[in-house]
């Protein structure tokens, strides 16, 4: 039984309600209308209307059309729903026919650019003629965005390498429940290795019958992950012992630890890769050549670290101290307490904050330009200015942003079911 | 146990020790074989280059040290807006968030999630090389708001001619200060009577009344210069006249602005979703109105959880204008570390000079927000 089979309203107010109603949607298409009439056929129905009056016909015909149509209870269903949700007083019809407007307003421009003006088929820019996107340009630097100036004929070593390292990362999920104590043993120590051997080797090359390709070669969307992944996995370990630091007892270490931190936190990251680049070689032992990718790497673990460890600075502040005390009580040293007691706990604690320090390092790695890296942002002003495909730094740039978006979004999505997933056992 | 507490901290000690000299007598071969010598004389030199935006006086006869103060002001410049622009769009958004609203809601995480997942640089390249390249050239450019014109040269709006500037800035100060003094005296007034002032309408007709009398018997005037177009050559068109805001300062401002709104929309959100209900329901029962419950329980508490994390938005932000070396707006970075640094090649001098002013700017910042937010913490007694 419906509320509507007792509505004592009904009888009464029906008929003025039912006009009311069908008033009010009409107004509020009429508006619509007058809308589209004027963005897409251009042609004013208010045209008797001065200028600002007849500019704002739409907003006034779909926000009084919204205030008819708001009755307390019509049992309708899908009405009652609108009401609900977008049509509580007029001021929130106001703002709701606003933003429905500029919808109307935005998308359809947008899904030509995209989509139904754009052109894909062809090699040159002459394929190019619709009005919107070229995505042609991206098809054909597509390589480049990926691999930066690696060798073409070379590429596969990238994605071999990649699927290798990848594999394992994923060792985690196989492992038997025996072993399940070393991970972190591993994840710390043995994987770092591992890749930098298989990157060494293969990327790099030189032996095993492989062409040298220098690391200046070295570009486009790969780079961004080899720099965020070495990055990620050393900021981690040196974050933790910093956090450990910054809270010990020993003033000495203490303090140390405090001044690293504020150093590194307070300084932009940009002036820490132009120290890397311009003013480290100059610390440096006559003759001694570090790589710059290693450089730029370095650089970039330090400045993370120093923000990893005030995220777990903040897990272990809030763990409550009956956790050390009971540790302690057990007789457990610092190390032991540490590391089977507290930072278990600690850093599910911190979990959403670790994966904003990560994505603000991948965020971050596009800045690498400026010791003359080109990842995919880099390669995008690179290709911008080649002769050849003049004019196309839109798309080169809406390509990158939708890539970042995809990792970045993913990748916080992922770390909020990591949370939820941990939350549950506290 | 005694050597447990030592000898750590005679290893770490040690340690720092070693990094450093190794890397102090490092430097000092390489300098003296490239012949280098270690100095900021240089500051006092000709800086001999040209800035193209600039607050101060400035010109290629000026010292390097007056490039420094230009870059600086710059780096500040695009902060204090930033910060205060973000602010505000910041603030609206994590409000908006929280809207019953199905759409508003909607709206305001789309854009929380779109703008905070895209790298810094690639929006301040979007719209500098992309979105800002598509407006009109001067002499295309519409007449906006009767004074300025959008082009692909910049923005350009009237430009304020003052007469007798320091009299109308000192009425200013004065008028602040005043402000300050009632305000102080409304509320011991409030405290001992119990007696409400209107405060905040003295307060605009001292903030108004008092500049606006320098006006009347100060002789303080004031009129505007508008931007008029100019042919300079065939297909060459320039505004003389007006103010000039630079291409790059608008692209900046746009993205640091839009990027660190999400975050501190975030950090206003969990602050208002951080009070219970029972707050807002105890203030309405006791009699206040929304208003006061609003002004008087909602947002000193919401303060308290919003502040800190904004606080880092706003370093974040001042740190990440240093991205203006990437489209050539000349802050420090660019002024300093790039441009002074290949002219005299003192690398050390010039990166330590500009580290150390992002710290001390930084620094800065975290104290007056401790200080502000210590002001409204929790007095417990």
């Amino acid at each position: 039984m419906t509320i509507n089979n007792f509505n004592l309203l009904k009888s009464k107010f029906q008929k003025k309600r039912n006009i009311s109603l069908i008033v009010g949607i009409l107004l509020f298409f009429l508006g619509i209308l007058d809308f589209c009439l004027n963005n897409f056929q251009n042609k004013n129905i208010t045209f008797f209307l001065p200028g600002s009056i007849s500019f704002f016909t739409p907003l006034i015909f779909a926000v009084i059309g919204l205030h008819l149509i708001r009755i307390e209870f019509s049992g309708i269903k899908i009405l009652d729903k609108l009401n609900k949700n977008i049509n509580t007083s007029n001021f929130n019809a106001a703002l709701s026919s606003c933003i429905i407007l500029l919808l109307i307003f935005a998308l359809p421009p947008l899904l030509n650019w995209f989509i139904f003006d754009a052109n894909i088929a062809g090699d040159t820019k002459e394929a190019c003629t619709g009005g919107g996107a070229c995505w042609v340009y991206i098809k054909v630097w597509f390589n480049r965005f990926m691999y930066g100036m690696y060798p073409n004929a070379e590429q596969w070593r990238i994605n071999v390498t990649f699927i290798a390292v990848l594999l394992f990362m994923a060792v985690g999920f196989f492992v038997p429940n025996r072993l399940r104590n070393y991970l972190s043993f591993y994840y710390t120590i043995l994987l770092p290795i591992i890749s930098f051997i298989l990157i060494y080797y293969i990327i790099s090359g030189g032996s095993f019958g492989l062409v040298w390709v220098e690391t200046g070669a070295w570009g486009g969307l790969s780079l961004t992950f080899m720099v965020s992944f070495f990055s990620l996995i050393f900021c981690f370990p040196l974050g933790m012992m910093l956090a450990l630091g910054r809270r010990s007892n020993l003033p000495v270490v203490k303090y140390s630890s405090l001044s690293f931190i504020e150093f590194w936190r307070g300084v932009p990251l940009i002036t820490v890769l132009f120290m890397s680049a311009v003013m480290f070689p100059m610390f440096l032992p006559e003759g001694t050549y570090i790589d710059k990718l290693i450089r730029v790497v370095v650089a970039i673990t330090l400045f993370e670290a120093a923000y990893t460890a005030e995220v777990i600075r903040g897990g272990l502040q809030a763990l409550p101290r009956g956790q050390y005390d009971a540790a302690k009580s057990l007789g457990m040293g610092y190390w032991k307490m540490h590391i089977f007691v507290i930072l278990p706990q600690a850093l599910k604690l911190v979990i959403p904050g670790i994966a904003n320090t990560f994505l603000a390092l991948i965020k971050d790695t596009p800045l690498i330009f400026v010791v003359g890296l080109l990842e995919v942002v880099g390669m995008l002003n690179l290709a911008k200015t080649n002769p050849k495909w003049l004019g196309f730094s839109m798309e080169g740039y809406v390509f990158a942003g939708i890539i970042f978006w995809i990792i970045c979004f993913s990748m916080s999505k992922y770390s909020q079911s990591l949370e939820l997933k941990y939350k549950t056992d506290r | 146990m005694k050597i447990k507490k030592i000898l750590p901290q005679i290893l770490t000690l040690l340690f720092i020790f070693l990094i450093f000299s190794f890397f102090t007598m490092n430097a000092q071969e390489n300098m003296e074989t490239r012949g280098l010598d270690f100095g900021f004389g240089f500051l006092k030199e000709a800086a001999s280059f040209d800035i193209q935006f600039s607050l101060i006086d400035y010109d290629g006869s000026h010292s390097y040290g007056r490039a420094y103060l230009v870059g600086l002001l710059n780096t500040l410049l695009v902060a204090v807006i930033g910060i205060i622009f973000a602010t505000f769009l910041g603030a609206v958004i994590g409000v908006a968030r929280l809207s019953p609203n199905y759409l508003i809601k909607k709206t305001a995480s789309f854009y929380i999630e779109f703008f905070r997942n895209i790298p810094l640089l690639l929006q301040i390249f979007f719209w500098y090389f992309a979105a800002l390249r598509a407006l009109p050239m001067p002499e295309d450019a519409t007449l906006l708001l009767g004074s300025s014109f959008m082009t692909i040269k910049g923005f350009y709006t009237a430009a304020p001619i003052w007469k007798n500037f320091d009299i109308f800035f000192v009425a200013l100060i004065l008028a602040i200060v005043l402000i300050f003094f009632f305000a102080k005296y409304a509320k011991k007034k409030q405290e001992q009577e119990g007696k409400q002032l209107p405060v905040l309408i003295i307060s605009l007709a001292i903030f108004i009344g008092l500049p606006a009398l320098t006006f009347l018997i100060g002789g303080v005037d004031l009129s505007f210069s508008f931007p008029v177009i100019r042919q300079m050559s065939q297909s060459s068109y320039t505004f003389d006249g007006g103010f000039k805001i630079p291409p790059e300062l608008i692209a900046l401002t746009l993205a640091l602005t839009l990027y660190t709104a999400t975050f501190i929309a975030e950090n206003v959100r969990a602050g208002i979703q951080g009070i219970g209900i029972g707050q807002k329901e105890a203030a309405a029962s006791i009699g206040l109105t929304p208003s006061q419950v609003l002004k008087l329980v909602i947002m000193p508490q919401a303060l308290r959880i919003i502040i800190p994390p904004t606080t880092n938005q706003y370093l974040n932000l001042t740190k990440n204008s240093s991205l203006a070396a990437a489209i050539a707006y000349p802050d420090l970075v660019l002024v300093f570390a790039g441009t002074a640094m290949m002219q005299t090649g003192k690398a050390i001098e010039i990166v330590g000079i500009t580290m150390a002013t992002y710290l001390t700017i930084s620094l800065a910042i975290s104290l007056l927000m401790n200080w502000y937010n210590k002001r409204i913490a929790i007095q417990e007694k």
